[in-house]
């Protein structure tokens, strides 16, 4: 059980997705401009991570690794996430309309994006079993959603400051991420992977 | 070694065919009937995304116009009749006519004329601005004019003077609405199109305080209510208020305009920068509008 939850509260603090690791920098900056949307996006990110985790577990567990075709992770993952993510997009839609209006537009953003693809990978190469790799994958959605949340909250205030008229816009917002990345950093050694 | 490249091709092959498969069927069994209508009632709308039709978006409010029997037609303020009468062709239903209004800041304070309590520094949003003791000037109604509402104009509409309040620009303002609910004074105001006066003021200062933090505020002296035939115009909390449809249908003459002793009912003409016009351009806007009186609507 603790090795779980080290597992867990690592990939949350000190091994973040976004702030340690620079993945999903591209929907990190996109949707962090308010916080309900960011919010929406890290249960989206989180519920699609997991998912696909177990179902790229399932892909390289029983068809990769038993005839030796570790080489073709990368490819087979990434077909396999895109095609996972427009189903779920398909069924969503059809089946709760509501759920589909509140994430719909961030499934597709999803459907393509690093961050998702690097989870399934670090799970197959650290050779995790299937419920430690469910786990990673929730703890680093909810580290995803944390770096978003805290990001949004920061930009919403920054609507009000005296931004130097050249860094307005996505140049403060960097500067922003990188104080973020520094404040993190400090977490750093507290739990080895 | 070639072992291994058909194995390569054989679990790539049927990796891809089966979720190809998978999707292709979850494209028929999960397929959702779109109204084509939805699509066509949207092109119509003018796509500012204000929201003044009270949905988020043209999109949505297409999707509610198009499924929803309940929803008017005529929702959409900036296109005014012919998007409010394509709609209604397009989903049957009976368009009543959308009133044009336009935005009008009711405001006169410019510098010289309104008086300050300090001298504002820091960011240049009326927001922030208010809530430094409600913004720079004495009177706390007035517009504070850093232009928030020029900024948040999805039709291009607004201007800022060097006098520091905004101007509409008559041509392109839709009467949406967005500058009426972004303003933190609460200045502007929609007014249906073709009325002849407007009162330039917000204070709801007694007289003698109005007038101490603006020279240009309306003092509620009344004599506007009084010189007024039709009875238009009435006081509510030390400031007089215009029936704007009243003063449509009835009033030919705006009599009201000669007795301001502060000059805060000013001719319902946009474009110029209220506050400023000297009395032959307010007399000559007048008479032009009295004659151009006949509602566009």
């Amino acid at each position: 059980m603790a090795e779980y939850f080290t597992l867990f509260m690592g990939a949350v603090i000190v091994n973040n997705f976004v702030l340690t690791r620079f993945l999903g920098l591209c929907i990190f900056f996109g949707v962090s401009k308010n916080l309900n949307a960011s919010v929406g996006m890290g249960m989206a990110v989180t519920s699609v991570m997991t998912i696909s985790s177990g179902l790229a577990w399932i892909v390289y567990n029983y068809i990769l690794h038993p005839f030796g075709l570790t080489f073709l992770t990368t490819v087979v993952f990434v077909v396999l996430i895109a095609s996972f993510v427009q189903l779920l997009e398909m069924i969503i839609r059809k089946h709760a309309p509501t759920l589909y209006n509140l994430w719909g537009i961030y499934l597709v953003l999803i459907a393509t994006n690093c961050i998702v693809l690097a989870v399934p990978l670090l799970n197959a190469e650290s050779n995790f079993t299937f419920t430690k790799s469910i786990v990673h994958a929730i703890g680093s959605g909810a580290g995803f959603a944390l770096a978003i949340i805290l990001m949004a909250s920061l930009r919403e205030k920054l609507q009000y400051a005296d931004v130097p008229k050249s860094l307005q816009g996505l140049g403060i917002a960097f500067i922003l991420a990188g104080m973020l990345a520094l404040a993190f950093f400090g977490f750093s050694g507290m739990i080895p992977l | 070694m070639m072992s291994t490249s058909v194995l390569i091709l054989l679990v790539l092959t049927t990796l891809g065919l089966l979720f190809g498969f998978i999707l292709a069927f979850a494209n028929k069994k999960f397929a959702i009937e779109v109204n084509p209508l939805i699509h066509i009632v949207e092109d119509v709308l003018p796509k500012g995304q204000c929201g003044a039709c009270g949905y988020a978006g043209c999109m949505a409010y297409a999707e509610a116009v198009v499924m929803n029997p309940d929803v008017p037609p005529n929702l959409c303020i900036p296109g005014k009749e012919p998007v409010a009468k394509a709609v209604a062709e397009m989903t049957g239903k009976v368009a009543a006519a959308v009133e044009p209004r336009i935005a009008q800041v009711c405001c006169a304070g410019v510098t010289g004329k309104a008086v300050k309590n300090y001298e504002y520094h820091g960011v240049e949003d009326c927001v922030a601005a208010n809530l430094l003791f409600g913004g720079p000037k004495t009177c706390s109604y007035g517009c504070l004019g850093l232009g928030t509402c020029v900024k948040k104009c999805p039709f291009g509409a607004m201007t800022m003077s060097e006098e520091g309040l905004p101007v509409i620009d008559p041509e392109k303002c839709t009467g949406c609405g967005v500058c009426e609910t972004v303003c933190p004074k609460k200045v502007i105001a929609m007014m249906p199109l073709g009325a002849h006066v407007r009162v330039n003021c917000k204070s709801k200062d007694k007289g003698a305080v109005a007038r101490k933090a603006c020279s240009a505020a309306c003092i509620a002296c009344t004599l506007c209510m009084r010189e007024c035939p039709h009875g238009a115009i009435k006081m509510e909390n030390n400031l007089a208020v215009v029936d704007a449809h009243v003063c449509i249908e009835k009033c030919t003459d705006a009599k009201c305009l000669a007795k301001c002793p502060t000059k805060a009912i000013r001719p319902a003409v946009l474009g110029i920068v209220p506050g400023t016009e000297s009395q032959e351009a307010v007399e000559k806007a007048c008479s032009s509008c009295a004659k151009a009186s006949t509602p566009t609507a």
